[in-house]
């Protein structure tokens, strides 16, 4: 599958990277999976929980709290995700995946992305360098949990 | 007791596509269990090894989170709806901030 953005989506991603920076930012992607493309409608820019590590550790602990923090990790809330979601369907839009800020650190997924990805979502993330955004991919987990491919994006030239 | 069970996109092609299964159960490991039974490929990506739910895997029931709840034995009743919701996460690897 690809993904396709308008401009004001890849806008929105990067300027949500440089204003948190130097921690994570995340996000959801809605829209309309189409055929064998996944057609955005709508960014919507979630807060990042590691910011509350007490009720983080709640909800998803942490193997290595000490080393890890909103500076590298990022979780969304569930009920924040819950409600962006049943919102999203009462709209007829459907989740098409996740974005997220790599801080000082390349657009690649890492090994605790892979582990905590679920298939079919597209993966977006954006690299933020210095607090500038720079390269943006995306990625979906392979049937197996083995791997995350690279996925297609387009821009939707609006 | 009648209750919905919401399925995340993702978990879909699980559950024959469906994006919600109305299905008989009086709590919510009852309403996990017959859909489980109903779509037994569901299982691995709901259940560790040990039987117990994942702990990437939230369940709620309404706006309720079941672990402020009474955990899997929460009672569920007609028209309630149980919802899945899987945790969202990620990150750089360490070596980011030991740099």
């Amino acid at each position: 599958m690809a993904l396709k953005l308008a401009p004001e989506h890849f806008e929105a991603i990067r300027t949500h990277g440089a204003r948190d920076y130097p921690n994570e930012c995340c996000g959801m992607l809605l829209g309309r999976a189409e055929g064998a493309k996944k057609i955005a409608v709508e960014i919507v820019a979630l807060n990042n929980l590691r910011h509350d590590p007490k009720r983080a550790q709640e909800v998803l602990p942490l193997d290595e709290p000490g080393l890890e923090s909103e500076r590298n990790r990022f979780l969304i809330d569930p009920l924040d995700q819950l409600k962006a979601e049943k919102d999203a369907r009462a709209r007829g839009l459907g989740v098409l995946g996740y974005y997220h800020s790599h801080p000082d650190h390349p657009a690649r997924p890492s090994i605790y992305d892979r582990e905590h990805a679920w298939p079919w979502y597209s993966y977006v993330i954006v690299n933020v360098q210095a607090g500038k955004p720079g390269e943006m991919t995306s990625w979906v987990l392979s049937e197996d949990r083995s791997r995350f491919d690279p996925e297609e994006m387009e821009s939707s030239g609006r | 007791m009648t209750v919905k069970v919401i399925i995340p996109t993702p978990l879909r092609p699980y559950t024959a596509n469906k994006d919600a299964v109305e299905l008989e159960a009086r709590t919510v490991a009852e309403a996990l269990s017959n859909l489980t039974a109903q779509h037994q490929d569901l299982r691995k990506h709901l259940y560790a090894d040990d039987g117990r739910l994942r702990s990437f895997v939230n369940v709620y029931v309404n706006d309720e989170d079941i672990r402020f709840l009474e955990k899997d034995q929460t009672p569920v009743g007609d028209s309630d709806v149980i919802s899945i919701v899987p945790s969202i996460a990620g990150g750089c690897p360490l070596r980011c901030i030991c740099s």
